[in-house]
This record gives C-alpha cells, sequence and structure tokens, in this order.
C-alpha cells in the first residue's frame, strides 16, 4: 500500500502518464479490505469475550443468514448501479417462500426441483412486474417497488390467511439443503458465493455489464451512446427478483415455519448491504463483492450481538451507524479522489 | 455540386475554389424555422475531407443550428444533406454517428465512473471467445488512436475529475474509433488554456492530415486564421460567404459577420448624476477576473460581449446570487454584504433576470401576484396581504408599463413573452430601485414590445435610476446604452462611449481583434 500511496515521480512531469487507476483501485480495494478488517476485529473481540462465538456451529449460522441476503445483494446491486432501487425483494422472498413450501403440503411428493423453479418463477413474474413499470410506465424505480412492496405483500398475507407452513409439513430432504456441509463450510454458502463470483465477472467482462455502470453512471450519455436503457435496466429488475424468488426458497428451508411476515424489512438490510459494501446510491460504481461482503458484515454484527447477550434492538442502531459511516467515508473518498484527479489533470495540462 | 453557388455572396467574388474531391459532406439550401423565428435561411456548405472548415457568426447566427443539424438533433425543414454525394436523413444522434459525423461539444458528457477506455469503446468494446470484452484489444485501440492523435493520456483512470480539454480529448479519441470523416467542433476552445488550444490544433491538424474534415467553430478570429484553410460566415441564419482564408484579413470577418445598417439610437442624452454602483476589482476564480467600473444615476450602461465571456455572472455577483473571491460592490456609498441578494435588495438593487420563466415569475401564480412579490412587505398590514391594496398596487403598475392582459387575476402564463418581461420590471419598479440591473432584457420578444421596453429603461434612467443592462443584441446595446463595456474571457477588456461605438468596434473588442478596436 505505501507503494501506492507514493506519489511518485510523475506528479512532477507534465504530461507523464499518470495513473490515478491506481488510487482508485486501491480506493475500492480499500474498502474491500475495510470491510474485512472491521469483520476480522468484530470477530476477534467478540470471541475474546465469549469464546463460543468461533464455534463451528456459530460461523456456519453466520454463513447461512449471509447467503439469503448475498443473494439478494447480487440482484440489487445490478438494480443499484443502473441508478434504481428494487424495494420489493423483501416482499418477493416472502411470497415466494409461502407459495413454494405450501407446494410440499397441498402437493404431496412434488420434488424439490420443482419447488425451485415455482419460488423462482414467482419471483420472475414479480421483476417482470416491477421492470415494465419502471421502463414502459416511466415510473419511477422508488416508486414502483414501493408499491409492490406493499402489494405483493398483500397477496401474501391474502394467501397465507391465518395459517403458516410448518416445518413438520416439509420434507427432510428439503429442509437438510441448508446443512449439507463440505469440510464444515454450508454448500449453500459457497454456491451463493461462486454465484457472487459469476456476478462479478459478468459485470466486469461482458459488455451489457459495463452497460449497467454506464447507466447509472450518466444516463443521458448512456442513451447518446446508443446503449439500449430500457432492455437493461428491465433485464437487473428480472434478475432482481427471480433471485429473491430462489433466496425466499433457500429461506423457507432455512427456517422451516413461513408465515406471512417472512422477509419483513429485508429491502432494507440488503440495500444497507449494498451501499455498506461499496455500491454509490445512485449508480455508476460499485462491485457485487463489496455488496456481499457487506451483508456478511451485517449478519456477522446480528451474531456477535446476540452471543454477546445484547438487545437486538442495538442491531439496528449499528446498522444504521455503519451506513451513515460508509456514506460519510465514501463522501470523503469522492471528495479527496476529485481533488487528486484534478490536481493530476492540471499538472497534465 | 460542389462547385453550385452560394447565396447571399456579398463581394459577389468567386466562391471558394473547391478542392478537387467530392466533398463529404454537403448540407445543400437548409432552411430551419423555429416558430416564426427563421434559425437558418437557404444555408449551405460543403466540407472536404482534409480541411479545417471554420464556420464563424455572431451569437444568434444559425451555427448551433447547423451544428444540430449535423449531430441529427433535428432534420432541416427543407434542403438536403449529402454524404459523399448521396442523400441522407439523420432521424438521431446515433444516425449521425453511424453515417461518420462525430460532434465535439465545448462540454463533453462523459461517464464519470469509467475509465478513459471504457469511454471511448462503451457498447462496443471489442470481444474475445463468449462474447466476453477484450480488454488488451480494447487497450491497444485507444492507444493506436492517442498515438495518432499525438497526445497522452491515462487511459486506465476514470474520467471523473477530467479537465475539459481532456474530455474533449476522449470524445475526439471516440470519434476516431468510429471512423468518423466529419469531426465537428462547437467552441472547443471557449473553456481552454491557451497550452491546451495549441495541444487541440496540433491534434485537430493530424484530423487534418488523416484525411479527416473538421469543422470548427470559434469566436476566436485569430485561432481561425491559424487553424483553418476556409471559413463560411453566418449572420441572422443567413449565409454571409464561403472562401479561402488566404484571401482574408481579420477585419473582413468582422464586417461580414456584424454587416448590419447601424441602429438608430433612440434614446436621448441622460443628465448623470452621482456615482450608484462602484464595482471595484471584483474576481472569481475561474469565471472573472478583476472587474471594475462604475454606474451613475441616470446612466445606462451595457455589458456587452460573447455568451459565456462573464458577463452574466458579474450581474450574479453584484447582486449576491453568487459568491466572489476578491473585491467589493458599493452601492450608493455602503459596501454590500458578499453572496446576500437580501442587502443587494435592501440597498435598493433590482434584478431582471435572464431566463424569466425560471428565475424571474412564479408561473403558476396571477399577474397581481407577480407584480406584488417583490413589495409584499409595504402591502401588508400585521404580515397578512391586503389583497385590495395588492390589486391596486398591480393594476396601477400594469398600466403604467402598458401590460397587455386580460384580466389581472389571470395566470402570468397566459402573457405573451414581451408582456411577461414588463411584469418581471414593474415587480422591481414597484420597489423604487436606485439600480437596476437587466439581463437580456429582451430576448424572445417581439419588435414592437422590445422598443417599448427599450423606452421604458430611457424614462427609468431619466428618472434617475442607475441601469446595468447585459445583452447579447448589439444592435441593443447600442441603441439604448450610455457607455458600453466589453467583456472577453472574464475580463473587462474595452469601454466605449456611445458615440464612438460601433458594431465592428464592438465585435473586434469581443473577439480580441484588438486591431480592429484601435481602429
Amino acid at each position: 500500500m505505501s507503494v501506492a500511496l507514493d506519489p511518485g515521480p510523475e506528479t512532477t512531469a507534465p504530461l507523464a502518464p499518470v495513473s490515478p487507476h491506481r488510487l482508485v483501485d486501491l480506493v475500492f480495494r480499500v474498502r474491500e479490505f475495510g470491510i474485512i478488517a472491521v469483520l476480522l476485529l468484530l470477530v476477534v473481540v467478540t470471541a475474546s469475550i465469549q469464546p463460543r462465538f468461533l464455534s463451528l456451529q456459530e460461523l456456519q449460522f453466520i454463513l447461512l443468514d449471509t447467503t439469503v441476503f448475498a443473494l439478494l445483494a447480487i440482484g440489487e446491486t445490478m438494480v443499484v448501479l443502473t441508478r434504481n432501487v428494487d424495494l420489493s425483494v423483501g416482499s418477493v422472498l416472502g411470497l415466494a417462500a409461502y407459495v413454494s413450501a405450501n407446494q410440499f403440503g397441498t402437493h404431496p411428493g412434488t420434488s424439490i426441483g420443482v419447488v425451485f423453479l415455482v419460488g423462482a418463477g414467482i419471483g420472475l413474474a414479480c421483476g417482470i412486474t416491477n421492470g415494465l413499470l419502471t421502463t414502459i410506465g416511466r415510473v419511477p424505480s422508488l416508486v414502483v417497488t414501493l408499491a409492490t412492496l406493499y402489494i405483493i405483500r398483500g397477496i401474501d398475507t391474502w394467501l397465507v390467511g391465518g395459517g403458516e407452513v410448518v416445518a413438520n409439513s416439509l420434507p427432510n430432504a428439503f429442509l437438510h439443503i441448508p446443512r449439507a456441509t463440505i469440510a464444515g463450510i454450508p454448500v449453500l454458502a459457497i454456491v451463493v458465493a461462486l454465484g457472487v463470483a459469476a456476478a462479478a465477472y459478468y459485470l466486469h467482462s461482458f459488455r451489457s455489464g459495463r452497460e449497467l455502470y454506464a447507466i447509472g453512471s450518466n444516463p443521458d450519455a448512456a442513451q447518446l451512446a446508443g446503449i439500449p436503457i430500457g432492455r437493461r435496466v428491465f433485464t437487473v429488475f428480472v434478475v432482481s427478483g427471480t433471485l429473491a424468488g430462489i433466496a425466499g426458497v433457500l429461506w423457507a428451508a432455512r427456517y422451516g415455519t413461513i408465515d406471512s411476515t417472512a422477509g419483513t424489512g429485508y429491502e432494507l438490510t440488503v440495500i444497507t448491504a449494498v451501499v455498506v459494501g461499496g455500491v454509490a446510491i445512485f449508480g455508476g460504481s460499485g462491485s457485487v463483492v463489496g455488496a456481499a461482503l457487506g451483508a456478511l458484515l451485517l449478519n456477522t454484527i446480528n451474531s456477535a450481538l446476540y452471543v454477546l447477550g445484547i438487545s437486538a434492538f442495538w442491531d439496528q442502531a449499528i446498522a444504521g451507524l455503519l451506513l451513515i459511516t460508509a456514506i460519510t467515508i465514501d463522501q470523503m473518498i469522492k471528495v479527496q479522489l476529485t481533488a487528486a484527479l484534478r490536481r493530476r489533470s492540471r499538472l497534465g495540462a | 455540386m460542389a462547385s453550385e453557388s452560394i447565396g447571399g455572396n456579398e463581394a459577389g467574388a468567386a466562391d471558394a475554389e473547391s478542392p478537387a474531391q467530392l466533398p463529404v459532406l454537403s448540407l445543400q439550401h437548409a432552411t430551419k424555422a423555429f416558430g416564426a423565428i427563421h434559425a437558418l435561411e437557404d444555408v449551405s456548405i460543403d466540407l472536404y475531407p482534409g480541411e479545417v472548415h471554420a464556420l464563424v457568426g455572431e451569437n444568434g447566427a444559425g451555427k448551433s443550428t447547423m451544428v444540430k443539424i449535423f449531430a441529427g438533433v433535428y432534420p432541416p425543414d427543407s434542403g438536403r444533406l449529402l454524404i459523399d454525394g448521396a442523400e441522407v436523413a439523420l432521424s438521431g444522434p446515433a444516425d449521425a454517428r453511424d453515417a461518420g459525423i462525430a460532434v465535439i461539444y465545448q462540454e463533453p458528457t462523459l461517464f464519470p465512473d469509467l475509465t478513459v477506455v471504457e469511454n471511448i469503446f462503451i457498447g462496443r468494446q471489442p470481444l474475445r471467445s463468449g462474447r466476453r470484452i477484450d480488454a488488451d484489444a480494447m487497450h491497444a485501440q485507444a492507444e493506436s488512436i492517442f498515438e495518432r492523435l499525438g497526445v497522452r493520456l491515462d487511459l486506465d483512470r476514470i474520467a471523473l475529475g477530467l479537465s475539459i480539454a481532456e474530455q474533449q480529448l476522449v470524445e475526439i479519441a471516440k470519434a476516431l474509433s468510429l471512423d468518423a470523416r466529419v469531426v465537428v467542433m462547437d467552441e472547443p476552445t471557449a473553456a481552454l488554456s491557451a497550452f491546451e488550444v495549441d495541444r487541440l490544433f496540433q491534434v485537430a491538424a493530424a484530423l487534418r492530415e488523416s484525411g479527416v474534415a473538421v469543422l470548427f467553430i470559434s469566436h476566436r478570429l485569430e485561432e481561425v486564421f491559424v487553424l483553418c484553410q476556409r471559413v463560411t460566415v453566418l449572420r441572422d441564419g443567413r449565409l454571409v460567404l464561403t472562401r479561402e482564408l488566404t484571401v482574408l484579413q481579420p477585419d473582413d470577418l468582422v464586417r461580414a459577420m456584424v454587416g448590419r445598417d447601424l441602429p438608430e439610437r433612440v434614446t436621448a442624452e441622460h443628465t448623470v448624476g452621482q456615482t450608484v454602483l462602484a464595482v471595484d476589482r471584483l474576481s472569481r476564480e475561474g469565471v472573472f477576473l478583476d472587474v471594475s467600473f462604475q454606474v451613475r444615476a441616470g446612466e445606462i450602461v451595457a455589458l456587452a460581449g460573447l455568451v459565456g465571456s462573464g458577463r452574466s455572472e458579474v450581474a450574479r455577483a453584484i447582486f449576491g446570487i453568487d459568491p466572489y473571491d476578491a473585491g467589493s460592490v458599493t452601492v450608493a456609498g455602503e459596501r454590500l454584504r458578499r453572496a446576500s441578494p437580501t442587502a443587494a435588495m435592501a440597498a435598493g438593487v433590482g434584478l431582471v433576470p435572464e431566463d424569466r420563466r425560471q428565475q424571474g415569475l412564479v408561473m403558476g401564480s396571477s399577474i397581481v401576484r407577480n407584480i406584488a412579490l417583490a413589495s409584499l412587505k409595504r402591502l401588508s398590514r400585521l404580515g397578512f396581504i391586503r389583497g385590495s391594496m395588492e390589486r391596486r398596487f398591480a393594476a396601477d403598475w400594469a398600466v403604467k408599463l402598458q401590460i397587455r392582459f386580460g384580466h389581472l387575476s389571470n395566470p402570468i402564463s397566459s402573457l405573451s413573452g414581451g408582456n411577461q418581461q414588463k411584469v418581471v420590471l414593474a415587480k422591481w419598479l414597484g420597489r423604487h430601485p436606485t439600480l437596476l440591473i437587466v439581463d437580456e432584457p429582451t430576448r424572445g420578444i417581439d419588435v414592437a414590445t422590445k422598443a417599448e421596453v427599450h423606452r421604458l429603461l430611457d424614462e427609468l434612467a431619466g428618472e434617475g435610476v442607475a441601469i446595468l443592462m447585459i445583452s447579447s443584441e448589439l444592435p441593443e446595446v447600442l441603441r439604448v446604452a450610455d457607455r458600453i463595456l466589453v467583456m472577453r474571457e472574464g475580463r473587462l477588456v474595452k469601454e466605449f462611449v456611445h458615440t464612438e461605438a460601433s458594431e465592428e468596434t464592438v465585435v473586434a473588442a469581443a473577439t480580441g481583434q484588438v486591431k480592429a478596436a484601435a481602429a
């Protein structure tokens, strides 16, 4: 790091190929490093007070809790990158969790694969609705997804009625999905990590992935550059919805008991994770890896507080604090970065 | 086709000798009107590969309209656009781009979060297997483009923080990556430093040598003579001349750009009183520098200059809308607090802003409300506005200024532009200002109302109000002002008493043709 911070001889030579990108890289790596550092600190401090925190079971719980949020964070990151937001993911998760898990009760013998398809299908339908209203209806996504948040939750409540799906109506194979491990690591966590890696690769290496950044960075310029903004934005909402549907099935398998409140408020947690993870709330920059790390951090805090016997109230307060800290740091970095880049420009001129 | 005669050639001399090739881009007899205003009338221009062609004219001469036709922003109402001799219809910016026309605007819009390379290739990145972006090929292409341009730019930095000059270079690189054969530069040098201008000239020369046709628009005539081979002059939407620059002098261009009959002066000689406004060494970094002048009671002083020369910014700083870094503003002997419109208003300053719809009027509100807006304190008792007083006040001013209205309670949007402007004036006159700043008082107003506004300003000056007027319309400036201050690139460069000012001298000072100004 000290090497990168060294301004080097370039700063004095006019028109030299200065490399602020190193600075930029550093800043983004620092963001991910920063989260990892905070995570490690949290784990060390918590474990020194309550060694139980480092038990295999506790760590597995943290990873499993994170999988659901990390999955949602992939979709949410793609939406936020385009200067949009998807507030409906919590409701979509709840509806998909109930309807998919309920298949085992209403259609005994349904295969787990079909149940996953049902969950994904519900998410897909919700995503298409959000996408169409945003792109063709030209309604701001904040309003569209706030409305679908309520509507989908309403449908969920109506379907559930007074009842709920309970664990003993679910097949054991289904409930065992989250419990499968390889070398102590939950298989689900590995699968979701691979999903995060695939999404990161897509966003980095494909035209359409880069175009998501372009749309969020400067919508007018994106239009002039001939980027199919409508199609891209529609697609990210479909992806976000579908992932929320799949996350719903996983949620059902993880908790076993599903009533009409499943996933309530998750949208805010996911957006917090995305922003804490370094995705700019007005689009244009950030990564899914950062967002997934943000989700991991939030869940680790949650578990640490639980292990330490601190009230869950603090969980939300800390999440809020973290959010403000992250945004403040972002803003400070941005101001510094802009100034640094300007300086270099001036020297180049 | 290329040697077709060009209308409006005042000297009647032979048109520019057309280079032997076919013009790569040719606009023929193009007309474009916005409502009743003819932005372009029967204008033709040919651009040849390997030449830099200058397009000059005063503000509002039609240059921007021509650029927008080339950019595919809008089609001409009549006339033809030919590329390589074949007629084309551009239905949007993407069409123009595909046809090989690239437009570099004064302030390009890039993606601030993406790198320079990505900004050049977004949506068109070279691909490798599996439709993945080939980052290496993309880099190599970008490098070879910048090599061709002869400039170095860090390709991997994000565009955030690039200077305007560098942003233009990125746009030019994008144009080359698209194999653009026509590059239109719309006042690219306006925001550049001398060093950056030099670099841009090298780039433009490199483009020319590689066979690109460059259309170069600039207010700085010296640049035109340095860089360009041929020039086209527009005036009031019409083509004045197209000619080789080697046979022209700067004075010829200034004459061609202005070329109108001198307007008749309508104002009487004003009796000038004490100094009302004293601006001393006012500076704002990057906007205006070391501006000092006075306006006395009963005097109309015009701030002339090209758009972007800093005129409006000075006015905004005087009124306290924008802050300034150094200097002082004194009104009637009292130094005004910096950046405080409230202080300016309390000192008796009124501002009629440039954009009356956005800044001067409450569009949804009635005529009465708008006239009374700046005088509400006088029109209220115990904090409540007295409706009857408000109406009487408004009616009074409406009659005085001869505002043509249906009913005073009608919305302000029911009035014509000229009458809306009178409402803005009435709003400030109701406060009996000692200093009135009017920014483009007659923009978009019909001729008859324009004359009334001029007469009104004249009367106000006669009553002892000090008036600072900003106007891009030279005839207006010459007709109304007692003194003319010319700004160029943020500095006050010349002062004229109206008797010694002419369109030629003012334009020469505003465009930096000092030699002509001395003549």
